[in-house]
């Protein structure tokens, strides 16, 4: 649904989400590496009525960006940008803390 | 309602639209009282925004055993206010009661919290209800989160929770749908008494009622002295963490940590006589968090959304005060430190007597505020 605009000049950052490989660019906030590598249908699901949802503002105010990086969750996918190796994972509802 | 036709006199003005103000206004309107509630601004204490939202009965009542009967009627109670409540406006408060905890992170702990359960319920006229007293291998059965720090925790089965933010909406909406005027910016700041009946200043004009319920939690201080009561309060501070919503864990609410129908998790508590709520002791609340993660060693894994202080509504021993003016016939007072817990019986049965126009004082008479006068007053340790 999401095309990169331009060929950037930024160099390739390799992430993974949900433990599938996706390549971003230098510069992409995690949220917009992940819309434009086709994951944004369904990004996540809210922690109260499991509604589907992706993010929306992409500035901050919306938190409809959340998503798990590093193994800490509920981080705001559109103000973090990439870095390599970073392991990413979507959040289906309420946060999952192992015990 | 229109307010040109609105109406300024009524059977019973409730003073104060909070948790208690608000149970005993719909009470009241449930048996036909045409009733009004006068309630301050956004710019105020807002103590009933400021719960723990517990339905609790372990460890109360020491030093007035009376008490602990009254608890436990509202424990009982909790269930019919919460159908009716749903029955008439559709919204759930989701109150649960699975039986309670209060854990120890130490032997002494333990014990002290052993030895002050033993002197409640030795009390004369205590009432008799089942509390456990169980070490940490009988409580991993119930919380099987817990950590090596738990050293044990006493546990008793009336013990709950509810929504309880969620609770005082549904009963503005009760008011509402009930009929009962619910007036917002009506400060009260004088009462006078003439004629059989009460003319109440507020900052809107006069209101006027065949009877009064002082319900305005710390500001009943004030406000008693105006018709012949009496209501010495002592509020404090508390301070909570809110966490982000997580998968239910957490089966069973403690005294200090409960896990809300959503997700959330709250935890507390914390007791200072400071009562600025504009700002915050991050010790304290390291302290608490700190206790928190060695009860429930995940929690570490969540974040803090938001902490907050508030002020208790606190009588001055800590228990109930339930009285009736002989001066000015008709005004009652009524406050409370559990305004989530007694909200059934303020519903319920001080609803019913205020409509009389008298207290039972077989069932309420350890409440009148005349117990100030002959004991001396002690903090109950409660808070």
């Amino acid at each position: 649904m999401f095309k990169r605009a331009s060929q950037s000049e930024g160099h390739a950052v390799k992430l993974t989400v949900d433990g599938a490989p996706i390549v971003a660019r230098q510069g992409d906030t995690v949220s917009a590496a992940m819309l434009a590598a086709g994951l944004g249908e369904p990004y996540r699901h809210t922690a109260v009525s499991g509604v589907a949802r992706a993010p929306y503002c992409m500035m901050g105010v919306c938190f409809d960006c959340l998503v798990t990086i590093d193994g800490v969750g509920n981080r705001q996918g559109c103000l973090v940008p990439v870095q390599e190796g970073m392991v990413i994972t979507r959040q289906k509802g309420k946060r999952e803390i192992e015990s | 309602m229109n307010d040109t036709l609105r109406t300024n006199e009524y059977d019973v003005a409730v003073i104060g639209g909070g948790l208690l103000g608000s149970s005993i206004a719909w009470g009241l309107g449930r048996i036909g009282q045409l009733t009004c509630v006068l309630d301050e601004g956004d710019m105020t204490k807002r103590a009933s925004r400021a719960n723990f939202a517990l339905v609790w009965v372990q460890s109360k009542g020491l030093g007035l055993p009376e008490y602990t009967g009254w608890t436990v009627r509202a424990s009982e109670n909790w269930a019919k206010l919460s159908d009716e409540i749903n029955h008439l406006t559709g919204i759930d408060v989701c109150h649960q009661r699975p039986g309670g905890f209060h854990l120890a992170l130490s032997e002494k702990e333990l014990e002290d919290r052993r030895l002050s359960l033993h002197r409640l319920h030795n009390q004369p006229g205590a009432t008799d209800y089942k509390i456990e007293i169980l070490g940490h291998d009988q409580v991993k059965k119930q919380l099987p989160h817990i950590g090596p720090d738990v050293v044990g925790g006493t546990y008793c089965p009336l013990d709950g929770h509810v929504n309880s933010l969620r609770y005082l909406r549904a009963i503005h909406t009760a008011l509402k749908a009930s009929g009962i005027d619910y007036r917002p910016e009506h400060k009260v700041s004088a009462i006078e008494y003439r004629n059989g009946e009460f003319r109440i200043v507020t900052e809107q004009g006069e209101i006027r009622a065949g009877k009064i319920v002082l319900a305005a939690g710390n500001a009943n201080m004030t406000l008693a002295p105006m018709v012949g009561l009496d209501a010495p309060m002592a509020p404090t501070r508390g301070q909570i963490i809110v966490t982000e919503r997580t998968i239910p864990f957490l089966d069973f609410p403690l005294t200090t940590i409960r896990q809300t129908d959503e997700g959330t998790v709250m935890i507390g508590d914390s007791r200072e006589e400071f009562t600025d709520d504009a700002v915050q002791n991050l010790p304290i609340n390291a302290v608490m968090a700190d206790r928190a993660r060695r009860m429930f060693p995940l929690l570490g894994n969540l974040n803090v959304v938001r902490t907050w202080s508030g002020i208790r509504v606190m009588p001055k021993d800590g228990f109930p005060i339930y009285d009736q003016s002989e001066t000015c016939p008709g005004a009652f007072v009524a406050c409370c430190h559990s305004g989530v817990t007694l909200a059934p019986n303020h519903a319920f049965d001080i609803a019913p007597m205020i409509a009389q126009g008298a207290l039972d004082l077989d069932r309420v008479g350890a409440f009148s505020a005349k117990r100030f006068d002959t004991k001396s007053v002690q903090s109950s340790g409660y808070y």
